[in-house]
């Protein structure tokens, strides 16, 4: 009977026999063709943006040359252009944000891999977390804008006030600066950060564990000397990955950061970054000013690019990939 | 099968055909003058439905190069246009139209501070270059007999964004500060030495709001809109001055247009003038090839420079004064 079915239905099957050998392979040879095509299309596209804007940022490098990264006025009245305090406003928020995000994110993790709640309550938080990626950027702003800052003044005042040699606290608050935006910064990268942390800390072998326990180890212990040692060059990937996403964004800094292009130590003194003022002077900008605009996006790319490719050769070594997120 | 593609293919010409009469007149430019100008074409376009014109407010600098670009078919800006910019549009002139005229004023939050603050000319120039630095600043105490300053630092706030406002009230800065003249000067971008960008006149306007001791310029329907409070700024002939119609009026007055009618009001005279006012510019070609846009560009521009300057008090801006309207209709009336 069963055998029966089978035959008769792969009579129909158009899959089986003569037939399927020829439309099969044709059909093998055009997809194959499809996915290179779209495989290297992707790369094209990379090379075609990269070379675009670096051809835009042509006048710009005859101009300025390499001094461009490290003159330090940004003087659109007077044609003057270097990039330092931008380069730095977007290192520092970046640097800043991870400095937050990652022990908040290794902590999500450890207490999202080991089984202090039952699976079911811990797939609820996860999802949350990674929720958390899926908020718009103009509403971290706007948050930030009317949640964060109302609560970062007074007390960037407050140390200001009483700690105002340290350089760290060396200005006045004025709203908007690197403290609310690396904040909010922070919170924006802690998903990433979590999550492969989290497959990080998931690859520590059981047995390890097991082993570590008939030793006699607590669970502090395990997570202190077996997982997170096993884990640490995986989380250094993902806070690595989470620094290139966070010198990338832009909504919400642009909102956040205080768009000034100055360089100060102090935390609650406003800044710039390269994403920012890109949003904020596109609109308006003409002639030389562009093609600066153009040189300090292939400065972002560059070094996005760069940080993005050295968390994935950590993650891939690690085997803690980001194709799951 | 063919019948009915055939069918639905004359359905789609005849309905984009039917309205055979109908202009579309596609401009963009200046936020400035973006609520008055889109009232202005509602309104048109309900007393000339054969009219519609599409306004997209993104900025006089995109304005220009849009209109330059030959993808509007006319444009809006703050700053005019300057003589470089003109003569990178192709095929004929330009004619620089005066539309409509506001103010820009210096909105700030000082908490317990209910009287309008009292600027002199020497102290607004010296708070945006960073020079005075608290709400208690004797300079500041002096020009407010009876009004008890707060300990405050001054936070200034600033357009993050090139805009035309930006051009405008640094012009003025410019022309009433030599030391302001000479760093960070007048431009739609100037490098303030201290302070926050915000984007756009609510963004410098929701700084104000948010973080005590902060003062900003923002466009006077704008401040008016979002209750903001307004310095009264002492002008050019010494008087204290309030932003309203009147005073901006006042100081437009005071102004003889030039024959291309590009004037920068730097620094109005007269007693009652308000002093940072500013026009603000239509940029038209002096030839249309396409059929109608010459003659629907033209009715427009008549149309708003009577009936249209009535509605622009009632949303903070200034109606021309009747001189300059003469001389810009004369303008008009030279479009091909």
């Amino acid at each position: 009977m069963a055998t029966a079915t089978s035959a008769s239905s792969s009579a129909v099957n158009p899959w089986v026999g003569d037939s399927r050998a020829k439309r099969s392979k044709s059909f093998d040879f055009a997809f194959s063709w499809a996915t290179f095509v779209a495989g290297w299309s992707t790369v094209a596209l990379l090379c075609w943006i990269a070379v675009a804007v670096g051809y835009a940022a042509l006048p710009a490098v005859r101009q300025f040359g390499f001094g461009f990264i490290v003159g330090t006025d940004w003087d659109t009245n007077n044609d003057v252009y270097g990039a330092l305090p931008l380069i730095y406003g977007t290192m520092v928020s970046a640097f800043l944000a991870l400095a937050i995000a990652t022990p908040l994110g290794v902590a999500i993790a450890i207490f999202l891999t080991e089984d202090y709640l039952p699976l079911k309550v811990r797939n609820i938080f996860k999802f949350l977390v990674e929720l958390l990626a899926a908020i718009p950027s103009v509403i971290y702003g706007l948050w930030g804008f009317y949640v964060v800052i109302p609560v970062t003044t007074p007390v960037g005042n407050w140390l200001n006030a009483h700690l105002g040699w340290v350089p760290l606290f060396s200005t006045p608050s004025s709203g908007p600066g690197f403290l609310p935006a690396a904040f909010v910064l922070s919170i924006m990268i802690l998903p990433t950060i979590a999550a492969l942390s989290g497959s990080a800390l998931k690859t520590t072998p059981q047995a390890l564990r097991e082993g570590a326990a008939a030793l006699g180890a607590t669970r502090w212990d395990i997570i202190l000397q077996t997982s997170l040692p096993i884990a640490a060059s995986g989380i250094f990937g993902a806070a690595v990955l989470g620094l290139g996403r966070a010198m990338g964004e832009t909504m919400a800094l642009a909102m956040l950061v205080g768009n000034n292009n100055q360089i100060s130590a102090s935390l609650f003194a406003p800044a710039n970054t390269i994403a920012s003022l890109l949003a904020n002077s596109f609109g308006e900008a003409t002639g030389l000013e562009v093609a600066a605009l153009m040189y300090l996006s292939f400065i972002l790319m560059a070094l996005t690019l760069g940080i993005n490719a050295v968390a994935e050769i950590i993650l891939e070594r690690t085997g803690a990939t980001t194709r799951h997120l | 099968m063919k019948h009915l593609l055939a069918l639905s293919l004359a359905a789609i010409v005849s309905m984009s055909t039917a309205p055979a009469d109908t202009i579309t007149l596609n401009a963009s430019g200046a936020t400035f003058p973006a609520l008055l100008y889109m009232r202005w074409f509602a309104d048109y376009n309900t007393a000339h439905p054969d009219v519609r014109i599409n306004y997209q407010g993104i900025g006089s600098g995109a304005g220009i190069k849009q209109f330059t670009g030959g993808l509007t078919d006319f444009g809006a800006s703050d700053a005019a246009m300057s003589d470089k910019e003109i003569a990178a549009v192709k095929d004929g002139g330009v004619v620089l139209l005066p539309m409509t005229a506001g103010s820009i004023v210096l909105s700030y939050n000082v908490p317990g501070v209910t009287a309008p603050i009292q600027l002199p000319r020497d102290v607004y120039p010296a708070i945006f270059l960073g020079k005075i630095t608290k709400w208690n600043d004797p300079k500041i105490v002096a020009a407010n007999p009876g009004v008890t300053l707060p300990d405050l630092a001054i936070t200034v706030a600033y357009r993050a964004d090139g805009s035309g406002t930006t051009f405008n009230f640094t012009s003025h800065l410019a022309a009433i500060s030599p030391e302001f003249k000479a760093s960070p000067g007048a431009g739609k971008q100037v490098k303030f030495p201290v302070g926050v960008g915000g984007k756009g006149n609510d963004g410098v306007a929701a700084l104000i709001k948010q973080t005590p001791g902060t003062i900003g310029y923002v466009e006077f329907g704008y401040a008016q809109h979002s209750n903001l409070a307004m310095a009264t700024l002492q002008n050019a002939a010494g008087k204290y001055v309030a932003p309203s119609a009147d005073s901006g009026s006042a100081a437009l007055a005071q102004v003889n247009l030039p024959e291309n009618l590009r004037a920068f009001v730097t620094d109005p005279t007269g007693d009652t003038s308000y002093p940072i006012v500013t026009f603000t510019w239509w940029l038209c070609h002096t030839k249309y090839t396409k059929p109608g846009v010459a003659d629907a560009i033209k009715a427009l521009a008549n149309w708003a420079l009577t009936d249209g300057q009535k509605t622009a008090p009632e949303l903070g801006y200034l109606p021309l004064p009747a001189p300059v309207v003469t001389k810009v209709q004369a303008a008009v009336n030279t479009i091909q």
